[in-house]
């Protein structure tokens, strides 16, 4: 592997400053690795190879004249729920078929404003629905992560970005997260993934899932890429009503290291029964290393964590069975044309052949719960009991400046894995669902390495708009663990 | 009461209630930035947003919450502070979202009133039980091809207020004269433009009978009614048509139904078995919309005198009577040319000159007053006359008559212009 793909963001960004190599160099390793590998991985839907040389190209005329943005010059992977102008922008689904949007989100916006160079479009759930990457139009992705010989699943439903970073095919990625989509990924992925407070990132551009809980948010390998990652995506946007106006401060700055007297809170709703003991043992490093690092540990509890779950599997799809209804047939992507020229027939047909299944289930669970006779008691009593849970951590967050609890109940699964019903492969969600609920900011990082030589995550839970007491807490216990176990296949 | 219908087993009570769409006078549409303007071509006065694009996002428009609060100040409501946007979710070709955004259960503008001023001197209030804020939808268009259905998302967005009554309205003639003054009311504060034609203003006509005081009857729902005139038509043939039924031993199916103006009839659109499940939810794309009491204290500072208060100043101020008055008051156009002049001139002389002379003969020319051949001016110019006693009454009629059917039209250059 290229020296250059072995470098963090941080350190390209200074080499790039330092003109120790040039941006195109860097787009240039990047793009040729993935091109030899995405067959193998199947990481990126689209590869914008021309566009990647002629950013860097941009960057470096920029850097020659000692100008240039927070990331000027650096590769940059994009899930693609992003709308990128004039690139294909498909959200892994055949439904949209050939769409190129004529318009650029607003978080890729700023990516490219800050000197960010877009190597692709990466693959993810069709519209975000999934834990494995496995519903996607375009196929499955798979994780450099190996186990007897065989590649694992990346997680979901931003695998894409997650495999891309693990594999060093990109050294950050663009993800987003509804309830655990950039977290549980990240956590399978053996790298850091960070989901901001709701209303920290503009949606505006960001093909919609669950709207009152979808959150753009970067994939890295170190904790400091992802404090850099965040100055450059969050900030208010006046094109996204749930935007929040509030100012960013310097994430970066905020890593000291120094957690001497943080309170962190152990939830003791998250030790459910049949937890593999792989991961409490993971957790309590966890609490020992914090302790050692000079933190408080309090205990917590967060009583409608057992609810969370069903929550959020009302809501999501709630929302998602209305977002979906514009993808008709009428006005972009896939048509099908019925023979009898009706319309109800075109809208059938053009759905049932442009959704996959996993999509389908949720547009008719979301119906169900929004239909006269069922609203009340689904739906609202979802949203109350929603409150409930956000409310928890209100109570919680009085004692304890973070809360540390694992990211997902298991390491990465393989392909053969085959889930007796929806609710099992739902059940990756556990953990960070209810952070995703309360709209609060959650990151995850790699915890440890279990007994088949796979990553597990630890996940730390913010105050709403406090990433800078996440990211910190984050960064000295990534120093403290120093995890450092590279993927069998990107070692090998 | 001679407003019941007399069937043969005996007398029916008409109850109707009226939902009316205005849409609201507004550079911008409710949630996008594209422009409202009328006539262009179409698909000219479309953003991303109106055409439901993935990952567009909507973001409300303050002018059209402005005119929503005004809309219900003048009609006496109360002024909800926190009212929420809900989606309405289902399919049709003109909607390109999927699903039109509007107002549920929390609309902007809650309980509030209109009076009707009735031929007979009477006043009969009528109450309003909400006013919400809703997108339009854009049109199909079947005329291009025999084949193919066109879309025109020009309309699509655009700001709508829909202005609900309690079913309080016992005659076509007190639905149309609500229809009317709520018309005036919307024009005079600059909510709407209130043109009918161009489909800005229309209603939909909520009508059941009984026997006079006895349990509501069924409702039929007569969608989409476009004049005042048609409004009129339709709730007396709708009216007819349910006690036919009744009195021949049927029963009202409770449906929509069209008004077919050629016709003169409604008929059946759509049955309620067929009545769609909106799934109305809390649009998760907007947060509860919260307005400052200063905000609506500021509307209420700065509202131009209302059709009713004028009407009031006319009559202690002027002398005029309360059918005179009210005549004047009712069209803007009316007030405007009658406030230039009583600028100059004695206004009891104005209002009969206007009232009598004036508009006798704009009704036999069948022009409206903005048409008038006889400006404001020069209708001041006779009655000055006749203030200085140059010229009689008498003979101010005359030429007037003259000057009014003149081949000059009023361009003067002749003898007929005083």
């Amino acid at each position: 592997m290229s020296d250059l793909r072995n470098l963090t963001l941080a350190q390209m960004r200074d080499g790039l400053k330092g003109k120790q190599f040039s941006a195109v160099e860097l787009a240039e390793a990047h793009v040729s690795a993935i091109e030899k590998t995405n067959a193998q991985y199947n990481a990126f839907i689209t590869i914008t190879r021309d566009k990647a040389i002629e950013m860097a190209k941009a960057s470096d005329a920029k850097l020659a004249k000692g100008q240039g943005g927070l990331i000027e010059g650096v590769p940059v992977g994009v899930k693609d729920l992003f709308c990128t102008k004039d690139v294909l922008t498909t959200a892994a689904s055949h439904i949209l078929d050939g769409f190129k949007p004529p318009y650029e989100s607003t978080v890729t916006t700023k990516c490219w404003e800050q000197g960010g160079v877009m190597l692709g479009k990466l693959n993810l759930d069709e519209f975000a629905m999934g834990s494995g990457n496995l519903t996607s139009y375009y196929g499955t992705v798979k994780s450099p992560w190996m186990k007897d010989g065989k590649h694992l699943v990346p997680g979901g439903s931003s695998g894409g970005s997650a495999a891309a970073v693990a594999a060093h095919l990109a050294p950050i990625a663009l993800g987003t997260d509804t309830g655990g989509s950039i977290r549980q990924p990240a956590s399978f992925c053996g790298i850091v993934g960070i989901k901001p407070t709701y209303g920290r990132c503009s949606r505006w551009g960001i093909i919609a899932f669950a709207s009152s809980l979808d959150q753009a948010g970067p994939l890295t390998r170190t904790v400091r890429d992802s404090a850099i990652m965040l100055n450059v995506m969050c900030g208010y946007d006046a094109k996204d009503s749930t935007s929040v106006p509030m100012d960013v401060p310097d994430f970066e700055k905020a890593l000291t290291g120094n957690i001497k007297g943080k309170k962190i809170g152990i939830p003791k709703e998250y030790r459910p029964d049949g937890i593999d003991p792989e991961i409490l043992a993971m957790w309590d490093k966890g609490i020992q290393l914090l302790k050692d690092a000079g933190a408080e540990i309090i205990d917590i509890s967060l009583p409608h964590t057992k609810y969370a779950l069903a929550t959020y599997y009302i809501v999501a799809p709630a929302e998602c069975s209305s977002n979906l209804s514009r993808y008709d047939g009428v006005k972009f992507g896939l048509r099908v044309t019925p023979e009898d020229g009706s319309l109800t027939a075109m809208y059938e047909k053009t759905r049932a052949a442009g959704f996959g299944k996993e999509v389908k289930r949720r547009i008719m669970i979301g119906t169900y719960v929004l239909s006269a006779g069922y609203y009340d008691a689904y739906y609202k009593k979802a949203q109350r009991v929603r409150w409930l849970i956000a409310d928890d951590f209100n109570k919680a967050f009085e004692k304890v400046d973070a809360i540390l609890t694992p990211t997902a109940p298991s390491a990465a699964f393989g392909f053969d894995y085959k889930p007796t019903n929806p609710i099992e492969m739902y059940l990756n969600d556990v953990f960070t669902v209810p952070t995703s609920l309360a709209g609060l900011p959650g990151i995850s990082i790699p915890g440890a390495i279990n007994k088949d030589g796979l990553p597990l995550g630890l996940q730390l839970i913010g105050k709403a708009f406090d990433e800078a007491t996440v990211l910190n807490v984050a960064y000295a216990l990534e120093q403290a663990i120093g995890f450092n176990t590279k993927p069998q296949g990107v070692a090998a | 009461m001679s407003d019941l219908i007399k069937g043969n087993t005996g007398e029916w009570e008409i109850v109707i209630g009226l939902e009316v769409h205005a849409q609201v006078t507004s550079n911008s549409k409710l949630f996008s930035g594209a422009s409202t303007q009328f006539g262009n071509e179409p698909n000219m006065n479309v953003s991303f947003v109106d055409a439901g694009m993935p990952g567009m996002l909507p973001v409300i428009n303050e002018k059209s919450i402005e005119q929503a609060v005004r809309t219900g100040l003048a009609i006496n409501a109360q002024i909800n502070l926190r009212s929420i946007f809900d989606r309405k979710n289902y399919f049709y070709p003109d909607l390109p979202q999927g699903y039109q955004i509007s107002q549920f259960l929390d609309p902007i503008v809650g309980k509030g009133w209109i009076e009707l001023d009735m031929p007979d001197g009477s006043v009969k209030r009528v109450n309003v039980t909400r006013i919400h804020l809703e997108q339009d939808a854009g049109k199909s268009l079947h005329e291009y091809s025999p084949k193919s259905t066109y879309i025109d998302l020009n309309r699509a967005g655009v700001t709508l207020m829909e202005i609900v009554s309690e079913p309080e309205m016992r005659s076509a003639d007190e639905a149309a004269a609500y229809l009317k003054k709520l018309r005036s009311i919307v024009r005079y504060i600059g909510a709407c433009d209130g043109d009918m034609e161009k489909g800005n203003m229309r209603c939909d006509a909520n009508v059941s009978v009984r026997k006079p005081g006895g349990e509501l009857g069924t409702r039929c729902e007569i969608k989409n009614v476009n004049s005042i005139r048609f409004l009129h038509k339709a709730i007396e043939f709708e009216a007819m048509r349910q006690v036919e039924i009744i009195e021949s031993g049927g029963k009202i199916d409770q449906e929509t139904r069209l008004f077919d103006s050629a016709k003169g009839e409604t008929r059946t659109m759509r049955s309620k078995e067929d009545a769609h499940d909106y799934r109305y939810f809390p649009d998760p794309d907007l947060l509860p919309l919260e307005l400052t009491q200063a905000f609506v204290d500021n509307i209420r500072n700065t509202m131009p005198e209302l059709p009713d208060q004028r009407k009031r100043r006319y009559i202690d101020s002027f002398g005029l009577s309360p059918y005179d008055a009210g005549v004047i008051v009712a069209e803007q156009e009316y007030a405007q040319y009658y406030e230039q002049l009583t600028a100059k001139h004695d206004p009891k002389l104005a209002s009969n000159w206007m009232t009598g002379e004036l508009f006798g003969r704009l009704n036999k020319l069948g022009v409206t007053i903005e048409a008038s051949p006889i400006s404001s001016e020069k209708l001041g110019g006779l009655l000055a006359l006749i203030e200085d006693n140059t010229i009689s009454g008498k003979i101010a009629s005359s030429a007037l008559l003259l000057a009014m059917s003149c081949i000059c039209a009023g361009a003067g250059g002749c003898a007929c212009v005083p």
